[in-house]
C-alpha cells in the first residue's frame, strides 16, 4: 500500500493546482506507531503531509458531514460506502467531492499486534508489502499482515471503492467465500439468557466515553439520544442497564446503514467488540432485504423505502 | 520513617494480611490491559505492568456516585426531604499506584479541597486512602512525568513507595499513613544500606530513561486571550472525534455533572463524571451553548490543563505526564505536541 502515498500526494497537488478542491482530507503519519491521524490540508504546499498505510483505521467520511466546500478525499472500500450513504442521506453532495479511490488490503489490528508482542511497547512499525515489522526496545518481530488484520477486514468483501473520481491503483482482488457472519450465527444459536449474558459481558468495561459513536460516520445527529435531557431517554450514571440501552440503541440506529468499517471497535479504549451488535443488523438487512449499505447512489436507504412485495404481512 | 525489604512472595503474603486493616486495591491483568481491583483470593496482583489503562482516580472519585437520596412518597413523613446517601469511607490502600497517578491526586486537590470550598466526599475518600506507589524502572515512551514536576520515583502524593529490586521489594514509608500501613504489614526485614543504595541507583537510572520532554516554562507568562485566539486550534481539533476517552482516562480531569434519577417514588441524586468534549457539558438551560463547536471544546481541554489551571493555582500544569491520552486517543491528538504549540506561541 505504501506505493499509494506518492500517487495520493500527486493527485492532491494537482487538484489544488487545477482549483478543483478547496480542501483535501486524508491521513497523516501519527505521533505513535500504528496510529495515523486524519488531516485536512488546504493548499498544495501541504501535500507531503499525506500518507497511507495499513494503519488508517478512522473513517474519513466522519469529517465530511455538512461541509459546504469542495473536498478532495481518499476513500477505500468501506469509507467509499459510507460516502455513498452520506450522499443518499443528504449529509454531503456528490458535486462537492473529488474521491480518490484506494484499493485496500485491510488495516492492521493494533490490539492483536500488541497481544502478539505480549503488550511490550512498540516503538516503530514498518510495512513491507504483505508483511510488517514491529520494533521495541529489546525486540523486533515480523508478521504476515493477513494474520493481523482487523476483524472487519478479515470478512470484508468490498475492498475496492464503490464510488471514485480516480483510482490510485488498479483494483485489488476481492475476498470471496468469506463466512462474514460466523460469529453472529454462533450468538443466534444461544438461548435468550445466554445471549443476554454474552452482551452484558462484552460491555461490562464500557466507560461511556462514546468513542464508538463518535468515530462512526453514521452518528451525525445534531443531538444524540443519550445527550437529550428533555426528555431524558437514558440515565447518565454508569448503570449497566443504561450502558446496555446505549449500545443496543446505537446499533439499531445503524441498521441498514453500517458498512462494517470497524472504526467503532478500533477506537474503543477498553476493547469492546462493538461489531457484535451491528453485525447482526447487517446480517438481517442482507438476509431479509438482500441489502448491503452504501453500494450505489441509485438506491434510497433501506429503512426509508416501502416495497409492495415486502415479506412482512403487517406492512402490506 | 520505616524502610523495609520484602521478597516478592513475602510481599504478596503481607498484602493478604493487610486485608484485615484495609480494602486493598492492586493492579490486575484484565484481558489486554491492567486495572486496579480489590485484592481477593481470585485476583492475582501483577506488579509487572506499565500502567493501568484507566487511571485509579475512580477509587477516590467514582465515575458515578450517589450523593443524596429522597422519596417522593407523600404518605411518608420525610417526603421530598433530601438525605445524604450512605458512603464507604473504610480504610483503603492502593498498592502499586504509579507515581504520576499519585501526583495527579495532588494536582486535583486544590479543586476539591481549598479554603473556599471543600468537597466532603472527595476529601473523606482521599483521606481514608493510603497510596502505596510503585516506582517505574522502565518508563514508557509516552511518559513525560519529569517535564511536569514528577518523576518515575517521585514521592509526590504518595504515602509509601515501592522499589522493585528484582527478587525483592524495598518499601519506604513517606507519611504517617504510610508508616501505619507498614506497621500493619507482617514479615519483611529492615532495609540494609545495600538495598537503599540499590533503590537510589534504580531511581536515578529510571529518570534518565524518560526520553520525552515537553516545555511548559513559558505558559505562565502567556496572555490568556492570545493563546485562546491562537491560529493553531482548527488544525489541532480537526481529527478529534470529541469522545470522552482523554478525559475519562485522565488522572487529573475532574469535571462532573449532577443528575437526579427517579424510579417510581425513590430518587437518587448522582454525581457523574462529565467531559468538556461533550456538547451537553456546556449546554445552558436557555438552549444557548457557549461551546457548540468541536474546536471550542478541544481548545477548552488544553487551555484548562495548560493555562487556566496554571494561572489559577500557581501549581504547575494540570497534567501528571502519564501519557494515557496520548496512547489511547482514537484520533492521535497528542498533548505533547499541543503543549509545544502553546508554549512556543
Amino acid at each position: 500500500m505504501l506505493e499509494y502515498v506518492e500517487k495520493i500526494r500527486k493527485t492532491a497537488g494537482k487538484l489544488f493546482e487545477e482549483d478543483k478542491v478547496d480542501v483535501f482530507i486524508g491521513y497523516k503519519k501519527g505521533s505513535l506507531p500504528m496510529m495515523n491521524q486524519p488531516v485536512l490540508i488546504s493548499n498544495a504546499d501541504q501535500v507531503d503531509l499525506l500518507h497511507w498505510d495499513s494503519n488508517c483505521g478512522l473513517n474519513l467520511c466522519n469529517y465530511l458531514t455538512k461541509r459546504t466546500d469542495r473536498i478532495g478525499i481518499v476513500a477505500n472500500g468501506c469509507n467509499s460506502r459510507n460516502i455513498v450513504t452520506h450522499i443518499t442521506e443528504n449529509q454531503i453532495s456528490r458535486d462537492q467531492l473529488y474521491i480518490v479511490g484506494i484499493p485496500c488490503k485491510g488495516m492492521i489490528d493494533h490490539r492483536a499486534v500488541q497481544r502478539a508482542v505480549k503488550q511490550k511497547e512498540i516503538l516503530a512499525i514498518e510495512e513491507q508489502g504483505n508483511t510488517f515489522t514491529v520494533k521495541g526496545k529489546d525486540f523486533e518481530d515480523t508478521f504476515n499482515k493477513n494474520d493481523y488484520l482487523q476483524r472487519n477486514c478479515l470478512v470484508c468483501t468490498h475492498r475496492n471503492p464503490v464510488i471514485f473520481d480516480e483510482m490510485v491503483a488498479p483494483p485489488v482482488e476481492e475476498q470471496i467465500e468469506v463466512d462474514t457472519y460466523k460469529d453472529v450465527k454462533q450468538i443466534e444459536g444461544m438461548d435468550p439468557e445466554k445471549k443476554w449474558n454474552f452482551f452484558t459481558r462484552i460491555i461490562d468495561k464500557c466507560i461511556r466515553c462514546y468513542a464508538c459513536r463518535n468515530a462512526c460516520p453514521l452518528c451525525y445527529c445534531p443531538t444524540c439520544f443519550v445527550d437529550e435531557s428533555n426528555p431524558q431517554w437514558v440515565g447518565k450514571s454508569s448503570d449497566p442497564i443504561d450502558t446496555m440501552t446505549f449500545h443496543i440503541l446505537r446499533a439499531y440506529h445503524c441498521a441498514g446503514r453500517c458498512t462494517d468499517c470497524g472504526a467503532c471497535e478500533r477506537v474503543c479504549p477498553v476493547g469492546i467488540p462493538m461489531r457484535q451488535f451491528t453485525k447482526k443488523l447487517n446480517k438481517d438487512a442482507q438476509e431479509l432485504f438482500s441489502w448491503e449499505a452504501g453500494l450505489t447512489l441509485d438506491q434510497r436507504p433501506l429503512l426509508d423505502v416501502f416495497q409492495p412485495d415486502d415479506y412482512n404481512d403487517f406492512i402490506r | 520513617m520505616t524502610e523495609k525489604i520484602y521478597t516478592k512472595e513475602e510481599w504478596i503474603k503481607a498484602l493478604s494480611g493487610l486485608k484485615s486493616f484495609y480494602n486493598i486495591f492492586v493492579p490486575v491483568r484484565d484481558g489486554d490491559f491492567h486495572t486496579f481491583k480489590a485484592l481477593d483470593e481470585k485476583k492475582i496482583p501483577d506488579f509487572n505492568f506499565q500502567n493501568t489503562r484507566l487511571s485509579p482516580k475512580s477509587l477516590v472519585y467514582p465515575q458515578s456516585e450517589r450523593i443524596f437520596a429522597y422519596t417522593l412518597d407523600e404518605d411518608t413523613p420525610d417526603a421530598n426531604i433530601i438525605k445524604e446517601s450512605e458512603k464507604d469511607y473504610s480504610p483503603k490502600a492502593v498498592v502499586g499506584i504509579r507515581p504520576c497517578d499519585a501526583h495527579a491526586f495532588q494536582i486535583v486537590r486544590p479543586n476539591f479541597d481549598n479554603p473556599e470550598y471543600q468537597d466532603p466526599w472527595w476529601i473523606q475518600r482521599y483521606e481514608s486512602t493510603t497510596l502505596v506507589g510503585l516506582g517505574c524502572n522502565a518508563p514508557g515512551s509516552t511518559c513525560f512525568c519529569t517535564s511536569v514536576g514528577g518523576g518515575p520515583f517521585s514521592e509526590k502524593g504518595l504515602d509509601a513507595l515501592l522499589y522493585d529490586l528484582g527478587d525483592t521489594f524495598l518499601i519506604k514509608a513517606l507519611t504517617e499513613k504510610g508508616e501505619a500501613f507498614l506497621e500493619n504489614a507482617q514479615g519483611g526485614k529492615e532495609a540494609d544500606d545495600a538495598a537503599l543504595k540499590a533503590g537510589e541507583d534504580l531511581a536515578a537510572k529510571a529518570a534518565n530513561k524518560i526520553e520525552q520532554k515537553i516545555s511548559i516554562d513559558k505558559l505562565k507568562d502567556k496572555v490568556q486571550t492570545e493563546l485562546f485566539d491562537a491560529p493553531f486550534w482548527d488544525d489541532v481539533a480537526f481529527a478529534c472525534i470529541n469522545c470522552g476517552t482523554c478525559t475519562y482516562l485522565c488522572p487529573t480531569c475532574w469535571c462532573f455533572d449532577i443528575q437526579d434519577e427517579v424510579l417510581e417514588k425513590q430518587g437518587d441524586r448522582i454525581r457523574n463524571w462529565d467531559s468538556c468534549m461533550f456538547p451537553l457539558f456546556t449546554l445552558h438551560g436557555s438552549g444557548h451553548n457557549p461551546r457548540a463547536k468541536k474546536v471550542q471544546r478541544v481548545r477548552q481541554r488544553f487551555m484548562h490543563k495548560l493555562k487556566y489551571y496554571v494561572d489559577k493555582y500557581n501549581n504547575g500544569v494540570q497534567c501528571s505526564g502519564c501519557g494515557r491520552c496520548v496512547r489511547n486517543c482514537p484520533a492521535n491528538i497528542d498533548i505533547r505536541e499541543v503543549c509545544e504549540l502553546m508554549n512556543r506561541l
